[in-house]
């Protein structure tokens, strides 16, 4: 089957199977397919890390529920391949939440080899840091039980660890008790980037969730002008009495599905232009305490299913950096250029990171992170990306590997300083390099 | 690996002395290529090649020996890469000759030197490259055709109908890799300053090696299966192809 990541570029080709259970995982791992074999959820890392060209991609997805919830200790064992929309429909009528990233259409598995993070990284952590345990199929076939206590270096190593450890099979993870399913949000517009930036930093504490929505063609006096987006989970007595009888309700539908087939250059300057002024000016300048959807809140873009088709058969690639704080002027250098260049961005994030946590590869790291989508073609993208990546080199920063699909290899060590760390313990889980992948391949991990 | 923008890691250039396929090398080269394998008649003649890519930053730079008219040697050359260089990204198929058409048009053997170069050759080598790199889910193979294949030229029919069998051949093969993860991307330049024009008056809209490069980086990058070189020639092909026989034979083209 021909297979490539959200964005659609570099597709290759792999045998792909369903394992149903542990047992399958370890039965496919332990053949040692010629070319590999690495594991695969729902395909929503932008680039080729759930690729193995040539070689065997086993889709989780088959391996899905909940097999215990434990209320009193807010905790749930799941199946690796089970999706966080799932999750959520089961879960939040129980009173229960995750740490979430922009979509619901990601697999548990795929959350932690990402080691993914949401809104709430700065109160929260990843969803790594709220996983207590995890079984893995090691690189031998061996299964495993792994807990930050006492095997600290494998956890950790498969946390963030890109499905190069193993195939993770079950998770036991903390869940986030709330008392409904609405965001009590506030909605602020900025008029440039430091009045952005000035605005997060001070009040982004008082906050569980925040997120700010950059507009990237914006120039001039406006460059980065945004919008801020920010709250936390509504109580039972914040929400309209008629609510109140079934404050959990959680039943989100796509409203609409992009057409399969489109073609590229659709999304071009013009057309961002025109959608980047539209959201920005439909944004309130400033609206305090309203009741929204956490879906809404969340995962605005599941409303349309296959959007990334819009950006036609090329494809488009997702840009994505963390640089510490003290270094909010590469932030600034970014947006300029890309303003600049005109890059045709659809609304770029911008976000606060909290504390990192112990994985070798995690990509969060305290600073800012700015994320943007960019569509495949324009032939001075491959110099614009890499002058961006020395910009955040030199600022301490990195490229998040679930999102890239173009870093050069030659600059992953000097982005993620304990690969060697990471290797070393990879070796020990996967000592005849069993599992592969495009993203392996491509970057020398 | 080919990454996102058409940037490749390792190249394979049959044809190494090719100008063309230098400076395609070395376009690649400086974007992302880090292994370039040059392969071609005579080693010797590739040596000067190879230095001016290790000097633009290639890390790794090989010279191989292959013979397009050797057809025997040439399953064997390819096994021979894979084992020797991994993986390789992209495959370009540089190697031709133009040959005298005077000559050609009246000696069968000089006219079957020319087809056998440039299509049985292409052909016998293809097949399996191809297959080695169906087998590896990956990879793009470019292969320089040329105008002259488009519509065949009473000054050049010979050379052109070689192109045509491989134009011809590509086209069908491009259309039985989709699905593969294996892409095929046809190059099709007008006239070129190049080793292989040297000395011959040049025709309009001519070109240079760097130009084809440049286009043929960008076609890798917007997923392109057949560039013109320059890209005004595909409008004015279009229209040449339906110039009446007795008009288009006494152009100077
Ligand atoms: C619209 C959108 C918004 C997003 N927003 C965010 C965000 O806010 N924050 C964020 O961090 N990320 C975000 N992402 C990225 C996404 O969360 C990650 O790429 C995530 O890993 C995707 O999960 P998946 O199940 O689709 O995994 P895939 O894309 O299929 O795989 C991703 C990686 O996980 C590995 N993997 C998958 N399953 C397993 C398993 N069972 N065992 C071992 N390894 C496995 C794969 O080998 C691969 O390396 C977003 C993506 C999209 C499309
Ligand atoms: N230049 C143009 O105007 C033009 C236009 C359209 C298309 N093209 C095509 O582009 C390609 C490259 O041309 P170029 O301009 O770069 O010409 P070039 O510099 O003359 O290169 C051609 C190369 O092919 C090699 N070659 C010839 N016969 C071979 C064989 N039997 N086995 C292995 N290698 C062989 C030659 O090597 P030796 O030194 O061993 O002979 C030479 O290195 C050719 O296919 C050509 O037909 C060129």
């Amino acid at each position: 089957m021909l297979l490539s990541g959200w964005g659609g570029t570099s597709p290759s080709r792999a045998e792909v199977r369903h394992p149903f259970d542990d047992a399958d995982v370890v039965a496919a791992v332990r053949e040692r397919p010629h070319r590999g074999v690495v594991a695969r959820g729902l395909g929503r890392a932008y680039g080729d890390a759930a690729q193995n060209s040539g070689g065997l991609v086993l889709d989780a997805t088959a391996m899905r529920g909940v097999r215990h919830l434990d209320v009193e200790r807010a905790r749930a064992t799941v199946a690796a391949g089970t999706s966080l929309d799932d999750l959520m429909r089961w879960l939040l009528p129980e009173g229960f939440f995750l740490v979430t990233p922009g979509t619901r259409s990601v697999t548990v598995g795929g959350a932690i080899a990402s080691d993914i993070h949401g809104k709430g990284h700065h109160a929260d952590g990843t969803f790594g840091s709220n996983v207590r345990a995890l079984t893995l199929v090691d690189g031998t076939g061996t299964e495993r039980h792994l807990t930050p206590e006492d095997t600290p270096e494998e956890f950790w190593a498969t946390t963030g660890g890109m499905g190069l450890t193993g195939v993770i099979t079950e998770a036991e993870i903390d869940l986030i008790p709330v008392e409904t399913s609405m965001i009590l949000a506030d909605t602020e517009r900025a008029s440039d980037l430091d009045d952005l930036m000035a605005r997060m930093d001070a009040r982004d504490d008082e906050y569980r969730y925040s997120v700010a929505w950059i507009d990237c063609l914006a120039t001039g006096r406006s460059t980065g002008r945004g919008i801020l987006d920010r709250g936390d989970h509504a109580r039972i007595e914040d929400l309209k009495p008629a609510r109140r009888a079934n404050p959990r309700a959680f039943d989100p539908h796509a409203v609409i599905s992009a057409p399969p087939i489109f073609p590229s250059g659709l999304v071009n300057r013009w057309t961002v232009r025109a959608f980047n002024e539209l959201w920005f000016r439909k944004s309130p300048k400033r609206s305090e305490g309203h009741l929204v959807d956490i879906g809404w809140f969340f995962h605005p873009l599941d409303l349309i299913t296959g959007w990334n088709r819009l950006y036609g058969p090329r494809g488009f690639v997702q840009y994505q950096f963390v640089v510490p704080f003290g270094q909010e002027r590469a932030v600034q250098t970014a947006v300029e250029r890309l303003s600049l260049a005109g890059a045709p961005s659809l609304l770029a994030v911008l976000k606060r990171f909290g504390p990192a946590n112990p994985a070798p590869l995690s990509f969060p790291q305290p600073g800012w992170t700015l994320a943007l989508d960019i569509p495949v073609g324009d032939p001075t993208l491959p110099n614009l990306l890499d002058g961006l990546d020395d910009l955040v080199l030199d600022a301490g920063g990195r490229v998040y590997l679930a999102k890239d699909a173009r870093v050069r290899p030659e600059h992953l060590a000097a982005m993620y300083p304990r690969l060697d760390e990471w290797r070393a313990v990879r070796h020990r889980l996967d000592p005849d390099g069993t599992l592969r992948s495009d993203l392996a391949r491509r970057l020398g991990l | 690996m080919q990454d996102a923008l058409g940037g490749v890691q390792t190249v394979l250039v049959l044809g190494g002395g090719s100008d063309l396929g230098l400076a395609t090398a070395r376009r690649l080269v400086d974007d992302r290529a880090t292994t370039v394998v040059l392969a071609g008649r005579d080693p010797g003649a590739m040596a000067e090649g190879a230095d001016s890519l290790r000097r633009a930053g290639a890390r790794r730079v090989e010279v191989a020996s292959f013979d397009a008219l050797d057809r025997g040697s040439h399953g064997a050359f390819v096994e021979r890469c894979w084992a020797e260089y991994g993986d390789i990204d992209l495959v370009l198929v540089a190697f031709g000759v133009l040959g005298d058409q005077d000559v050609a048009e009246h000696d069968a053997d000089a006219a079957l030197a020319i087809i056998d170069a440039n299509f049985t050759g292409a052909v016998s080598v293809l097949i399996p490259l191809i297959d080695r790199m169906r087998a590896q889910g990956h990879g793009t193979v470019v292969v320089l055709s040329s105008v002259a294949g488009e519509r065949a030229r009473r000054s050049n029919f010979v050379y052109g109908s070689s192109k045509a069998g491989l134009d011809a051949f590509c086209q069908g093969m491009g259309d039985a890799l989709v699905g593969t993860g294996v892409r095929m991307m046809i190059v099709r330049p007008g006239f070129v300053h190049s080793k292989m024009t040297e000395g011959l008056d040049p025709a309009p809209l001519a070109t240079t090696p760097e130009a084809v490069a440049d286009a043929i980086v960008e076609g890798l990058a917007k997923g392109r299966e057949i560039v013109w070189v320059p890209a005004a020639l595909r409008g004015v092909m279009s229209g040449l192809r339906h110039v009446p026989r007795p008009v288009f034979r006494r152009l100077p083209v």
